[in-house]
């Protein structure tokens, strides 16, 4: 059962990303371009989609004490801010400028097959890879932090 | 190029993501974050119960366009850069970041904020500040 509902919410979220024109690089592009052909649509996005999963959360964290099919909430239980979170996110927002997919919506293109989604998502999942081994250098350091 | 404001059509696929992250959340106990549940299915730590979440629910993503596809008779309208060395290095960027930085738009901009973490608050901030800034250098000061 639990089976089916991971894969029925990666079919809603794909389905939102795609009714939501999130996955259309040009829509972020514009969404990001504040002085040329700005197109707001995006921050509506973000608006529905906290206006559903903050009840949600809430609702789902107050009521039941584990999921319907699994022993336990995996929330994120860290408080800290750390050179990693920064840095990592001030990466991310610069590829995300670049070539206006973040990860869900370049794997929901990817089916579509348009020449730079094909790019994209090998080299997206090699920076995953990269990073998932790549050791935290602020842990001993602490720099590396955006200004 | 120009695109048509849609605020009806986001805020209802919005709220679909919303739907999937309460979604996942109720059902398997998990956050619907894509750049974690992507890069966890390769993760040498990844336990199997969490791998096999990760990877049923990147399945669901990279179903829909396919269905929509047979339902509606077409795909999703797009325009994708093209640039084969601009799409490699976002590509670079975008999956290191996110994963570095453990959230991207869905786990730190929608769960995270959703939770009232601090910590997603500041990343989102942070990233959604550099993507603005790219856009700015790259249309208006080199595109210019």
């Amino acid at each position: 059962m639990k089976q089916i509902f991971a894969i029925l919410s990666g079919l809603v979220f794909g389905f939102g990303l795609i009714i939501s024109g999130m996955s259309d690089p040009a829509k972020v592009l514009n969404f990001l371009d504040l002085f040329g052909t700005w197109d707001p649509s995006l921050a509506f996005v973000m608006g529905g989609a906290i206006a559903v999963t903050a009840p949600g959360f809430f609702w789902l964290t107050r009521q039941r004490s584990q999921p319907f099919f699994h022993t336990r909430f995996h929330i994120p239980t860290r408080t800290d801010v750390d050179p990693k979170l920064l840095s990592g996110a001030a990466i991310f927002g610069v590829g995300w400028g670049l070539g206006g997919f973040c990860p869900g919506p370049a794997l929901t293109a990817l089916p579509i097959g348009a020449s730079g989604t094909l790019i994209f998502v090998p080299f997206m999942l090699v920076g995953m890879w990269l990073a998932r081994n790549t050791p935290d250098f602020g842990r001993s350091k602490q720099q590396g932090a955006p200004s | 190029m120009e695109t048509e404001f849609t605020p009806w059509l986001s805020l209802g696929g919005g709220m679909l993501i919303g739907a999937s992250a309460v979604l996942l959340m109720a059902t398997n106990g998990r956050i619907a974050g894509i750049s974690g549940l992507t890069s966890s299915i390769f993760a040498s730590s990844t336990k199997g119960e969490a791998r096999g979440v990760s990877a049923l629910f990147v399945l669901g993503l990279l179903l829909a366009a396919p269905i929509w596809m047979l339902v509606s008779g077409s795909w999703p309208q797009q325009w994708v850069p093209s640039s084969p060395l601009l799409m490699t290095v976002a590509g670079l960027l975008v999956g290191f970041g996110a994963t570095y930085g453990n959230g991207c738009t869905s786990g730190h901009g929608v769960c995270g904020i959703s939770r009232g973490s601090a910590r997603s608050i500041l990343a989102t901030i942070t990233f959604m500040a550099t993507a603005f800034l790219t856009v700015l250098v790259a249309r208006h000061i080199i595109g210019g």
